[in-house]
């Protein structure tokens, strides 16, 4: 069973508490974007075989959305953060680069 | 390739079983092919064979990663059916069950059909309302399903519980034709069918690029080497996304677990499929009599071919209610296959912005239902240009709004 750790309550919630909420760091289109960048937005998703970042609901605790980097073949966590950012945090990208160099996931690496 | 038949089986018997050839050749890949087709799942060599018998297309190879049929085609819960709410899904699952009518004998090999009949149980008013509304649908379209009661379910489901506390059964949409098949038999008679046309069944060979020129497939690299083609069809169900990255394009495709288990075998009790689409549960009995269970998807990305025990948990805690008598079983096998779900749950079959390069993916929940019936389209739009089964199901109907809705009309389980 997957356990994420909620950065808010810090409870280590397994995945029954807790509700997927699809890939993070969307960037939002709103009035005057092109066809192409809505249809990205609102159809086009990561779908890596490896690492990725995703959001999160810790639906049946705190009630709180948050960020997660996972990896999708292995379904290892590398770690949890706010909402309250447009990208991975450094020492989540450490996390990260330490047991998977090289890693790359949209513009970020 | 030897013809199977009553006479065959006895001739064999008086040789003690040792004059049966292999179904298919093992044979290592030639330099250039017409067509390519990766993947060898029911779709791809479905569309292989439908390539070779309808348009004479024969210099075919189907290139495998691992094993023939060793993907969500020998992981399905081998349900078909073709009650579908949309036209152009109706229209192209019920050219599959069609297919499937007589199958066996086009292919000459045994795929134990089983139009058993299939109920989607109503448990809530909505549900109701809704298949119904699928049942005015079908009639419309030419599919024979009709909406029954819930002693008329009962009839055909002795074992069920009627009066459940939470989820009730208030009737059912009921399709006399739908039923199971084996779904191993599917991917290895139309193997068998492809090797005896002389097409290339390559197991055990990757596909690590797709070669291109001016804007044309021209080829493709693999772990036997580089292999030319004129024409490519991607027929790859989970690592859809990962091919079209080879072949530079995107999907709008998201891969997720989704899992199934099956009890020990007992004998006969329930003698059609029952689907229950409220709690994500669909169950029926193998011809060795195990209860064959299938729950929901897990909502996360995943890659892993393994879903998470609380699904399972969710699904048989459902069933129980439905089904007291299942309580007692002992669950023999669980397993989990890597889905590939698009926006409106409905399937890609369509061109791509790489000429001469053909996607089949996106079948989601329910592909194995449909597998003549694509491969029949697929090769029609691979060989021709143009299908009438496939052309609601291009792969830029997102971005212009034409979207094929099922995820509403089929509830979940798909």
């Amino acid at each position: 069973m997957l356990i994420l750790n909620c950065p808010y309550c810090g409870v280590d919630a397994e995945e029954t508490e807790l509700a997927a909420g699809g890939e993070a760091h969307l960037k939002r289109y709103g009035p005057g974007s092109s066809d192409d960048e809505f249809h990205d937005y609102l159809f086009m998703r990561e779908n890596p075989k490896g690492v990725h970042f995703e959001r999160w609901r810790h639906a049946n605790g705190c009630g709180k959305w948050f960020h997660a980097a996972r990896a999708t073949d292995t379904l290892e966590v590398f770690g949890t953060y706010s909402a309250q950012t447009t990208e991975p945090p450094q020492e989540i990208r450490e996390a990260i680069t330490a047991k998977r160099p090289g890693w790359t996931w949209r513009e970020f690496e | 390739m030897k013809h199977y038949s009553a006479f065959a089986v006895a001739r064999e018997a008086l040789r003690y079983h040792t004059g049966w050839e292999r179904a298919w050749r093992s044979p290592e890949p030639k330099k250039k092919y017409d067509v390519i087709i990766v993947g060898a799942g029911g779709h791809g060599l479905a569309t292989a064979y439908y390539l070779g018998k309808n348009y004479g297309i024969q210099n075919v190879a189907v290139i495998e990663k691992g094993w023939l049929g060793g993907g969500n085609t020998g992981r399905n819960t081998t349900i078909i059916r073709s009650n579908y709410l949309q036209d152009p899904s109706a229209a192209l699952y019920e050219k599959a069950r069609s297919l499937y009518e007589d199958l066996s004998q086009d292919l000459n090999y045994n795929i134990m059909f089983s139009p058993r009949g299939v109920i989607m149980l109503a448990q809530t008013q909505h549900e109701i309302r809704g298949y119904q509304r699928t049942a005015h649908a079908n009639a419309l379209q030419g599919v024979k399903t009709e909406w029954i009661t819930p002693e008329r379910v009962k009839e055909l489901v002795p074992i069920i519980n009627l009066d459940g506390p939470r989820y009730p059964v208030l009737g059912g949409l009921w399709q006399e034709r739908g039923g199971t098949a084996r779904h191993d038999a599917v991917a290895w008679g139309y193997a068998r069918a492809c090797s005896a046309m002389g097409m290339d069944i390559i197991q055990q060979c990757e596909v690590t690029g797709v070669r291109q020129e001016n804007g044309r497939v021209v080829g493709v690299d693999t772990t036997k080497g580089a292999i030319d083609c004129d024409k490519l069809g991607i027929v790859v169900a989970g690592h859809s996304g990962q091919l079209a990255e080879m072949a530079g394009f995107r999907l709008p495709l998201e891969a997720v677990a989704l899992q199934a288990l099956v009890s020990e075998p007992i004998k006969p009790c329930m003698d059609v499929v029952v689907m229950a689409n409220t709690v994500h549960g669909y169950m029926s009995q193998s011809d060795k009599g195990e209860m064959v269970i299938g729950g929901g998807t897990d909502a996360y990305n995943n890659f892993t071919q393994r879903g998470s025990f609380h699904h399972i948990e969710e699904t048989v805690r459902a069933l129980v209610e439905t089904f007291p008598m299942i309580s007692r079983l002992k669950m023999l096998r669980q397993w989990g296959g890597i889905v590939d779900m698009t926006g409106d749950r409905s399937p890609i079959l369509s061109k791509t912005p790489l000429g001469g390069c053909f996607i089949n993916a996106g079948w989601g929940t329910g592909g194995f239902k449909a597998i003549p019936g694509s491969g029949w389209g697929m090769a029609q739009l691979m060989a021709t240009g143009h299908s009438p089964l496939t052309e609601a199901f291009t792969m830029d109907r997102f971005k212009e709004g034409r979207f094929i809705d099922e995820s509403v009309a089929a509830g979940v389980a798909h």
